[in-house]
């Protein structure tokens, strides 16, 4: 079996499945946000109008609250939202609610990493799509949809289709001006954002072994563009040396089976691989950054749980160091933890020095809630996942999804720039 | 057209709206702003494959039922939006095969047969196949959704 067959094995209480099995799992762990979170509690109050009493939801200590998509509150709706969670995590007794201005707080797919919520070889399902991105810790990680969410607060489970694994062996020696994000680009690219429709893509190859939890991190997180149910990598020293600095709780890490089956092997040898950016409208769209470098910008957008992790704002200062930016820049670390960090270390002076904005964490303009959505016509370069019609503002804006180290050379250049080309 | 994602269904300003009718307004409003107009009680969209690509939000099947569809018919969906459609009881995403879709015509009269798994054309007295659920989806479905259903291995 491999490791996602594993881990849902393990949490339907058999000894073997396999993929294409349906059937209920127990979760470990659920989390929901302020725009799943109000929809979730929705259905829970209407099956509640319906005369069933719901006094305790399945496991208090199991579920957790993030604040993060129109933090700070953008408008009076957005306002009343956070109300609604505070109010039911108060009812329930849920003690993990990362609350905007009360410490650590952010994006719930970083907090999800950041403060350990989630551990190797657990279930966890949350209301957000890029859920996925969890898996870099040797866990299985799945969006779903309110209703979902709320039977799991009900009842500790959930149906589930058991995937086919597609694998990704990354291997080479990967060039200094190259990132997690250029090879999921190029990965997108090349098999299309419906390849991995429920499946998972698991990833390995030297590559990955050597690289951080937080380049990890941006691999799974964009495995959602590929239509993936979950990501997902073994874990190993590095995964147990990340937990280690955040968490005391013990686990049992699951790995797959030498003879495991995979629907698809497929190997990337990067060290030729370009810095790769996708073009307006879909994830798959993608170039070398070369190729579009006489396109002009209008911003540079650096934020969301794909590019504003530590490491991506390490990437972004490297670049910014005794540099000015030429276009409109922003700043969003993905979480309280990682902005303190970024004053810290001195990114902070190295972006306000450039000229950049720093903003609070939060999902921002990524989803185009607000905090620098996009005007007709604008053409951003940014560090997200997404860039559909409409996605980060206005449908006729245009986004440019790439890597930091590539958003923040098109900063600098104010077009779309390979790193290797700023002077 | 494929790849309709859920940013054009319900796009990401709305997401903080939870009343059907408010979001019903502002469905596929990212393609075509005029749709809710367009759309009444009982009508089917006929869509390309990866149907619902794109984010978890369940706001894309809530509006889109509170305009009155009962069933998208296309070649392949975006998991979680097939998940929501089914568990959420809002519609029925229904996977046809892919040359299904140059026979069916803007105002063609459809009907869906879930016993046998067909799909009929009245306007053109053609029948097609569609995908049959599985076992448990086809329950839920029965049940009205997932909140509703409860077996006895389940409790």
């Amino acid at each position: 079996m491999t490791i996602t067959e594993k881990i849902l094995a393990r949490a339907s209480g058999k000894t073997r499945i396999q993929a294409g099995d349906v059937g209920f799992v127990s979760v470990d762990k659920v989390m929901m946000h302020d725009v799943s979170g109000p929809g979730v509690i929705k259905v829970l109050s209407e099956w509640e109008q319906k005369g069933k009493k719901l006094d305790h939801i399945w496991d208090p200590n199991r579920v957790w609250i993030a604040e993060d998509h129109f933090v700070p509150a953008a408008d009076k709706v957005s306002a009343e939202n956070i109300m609604i969670l505070s109010r039911w995590t108060k009812k329930y007794g849920i003690k993990k609610h990362f609350k905007y201005g009360l410490g650590q707080y952010g994006i719930c797919h970083t907090l999800s990493h950041e403060e350990a919520m989630v551990l190797p070889g657990e279930v966890y399902v949350a209301g957000d799509s890029h859920t996925n991105t969890t898996g870099a810790l040797g866990a299985f990680a799945a969006g779903l949809g309110h209703t979902d969410i709320a039977y799991v607060l009900m009842n500790g489970k959930i149906w589930l289709k058991v995937p086919e694994t597609m694998l990704f062996e990354i291997t080479g020696t990967k060039p200094d001006y190259l990132m997690a994000k250029d090879i999921i680009l190029r990965i997108i690219g090349d098999i299309g954002t419906d390849a991995a429709n429920y499946k998972a893509m698991q990833f390995s190859g030297n590559i990955v072994k050597e690289m951080s939890m937080d380049e990890r991190l941006t691999l799974t997180n964009m495995t959602t563009e590929a239509g993936a149910k979950n990501g997902i990598i073994e874990p190993d020293a590095v995964t147990e040396s990340y937990l280690r600095e955040r968490t005391n709780a013990s686990y049992s890490p699951i790995l797959g089976d030498t003879d495991a089956k995979f629907s698809e092997l497929l190997t990337y040898e990067i060290d030729k691989l370009e810095p790769t950016v996708a073009k307006p409208f879909s994830p798959g769209n993608v170039s070398a950054a070369r190729e579009l470098q006489e396109i002009e910008i209008d911003k540079v957008y650096i934020g969301s749980c794909t590019g504003a992790k530590f490491e991506d704002l390490q990437a972004v200062a490297r670049i910014l160091k005794g540099r000015k930016v030429k276009v409109r820049t922003e700043v969003l670390p993905a979480a309280q933890s990682i902005y303190i960090k970024a004053v810290r270390e001195g990114l902070a002076s190295v972006f306000l020095e450039a000229g950049v904005v720093i903003g609070p964490p939060t999902c921002g303009a990524c989803c185009g809630a607000h905090m620098g959505v996009l005007a007709e016509d604008e053409i951003c370069v940014s560090t997200t996942n997404r860039n559909f019609p409409g996605r980060m503002g206005h449908v006729k804006s245009k986004t440019y999804l790439a890597s930091p180290m590539v958003a923040a050379a098109s900063a600098v250049r104010g077009k779309i720039t390979d790193p290797r080309d700023i002077s | 057209m494929s790849n309709i994602d859920t940013d054009v269904i319900i796009p990401g300003p709305y997401l903080k709206i939870h009343d059907p009718k408010e979001l019903a307004k502002h469905a596929m409003e990212g393609l075509d702003p005029e749709f809710p107009q367009k759309v009444s009680e009982g009508d089917f969209m006929v869509c390309g494959s990866n149907f619902g690509c794109g984010s978890s939000r369940e706001h894309a099947p809530i509006a889109l039922s509170q305009l009155g569809i009962k069933a998208i018919l296309a070649p392949s969906f975006a998991r979680i939006f097939y998940r929501n459609a089914i568990d959420g009881g809002y519609l029925l995403p229904i996977e046809i095969e892919q040359q299904t879709l140059g026979r069916i015509f803007d105002k063609d009269e459809l009907e869906v047969d879930l016993n046998q798994n067909k799909i009929l054309n009245l306007t053109r007295t053609e029948s097609y196949v569609m995908m049959p659920f599985p076992k448990l989806v086809a329950k839920i479905v029965e049940a009205g959704g997932l909140i509703y259903y409860r077996n006895a291995e389940e409790g």
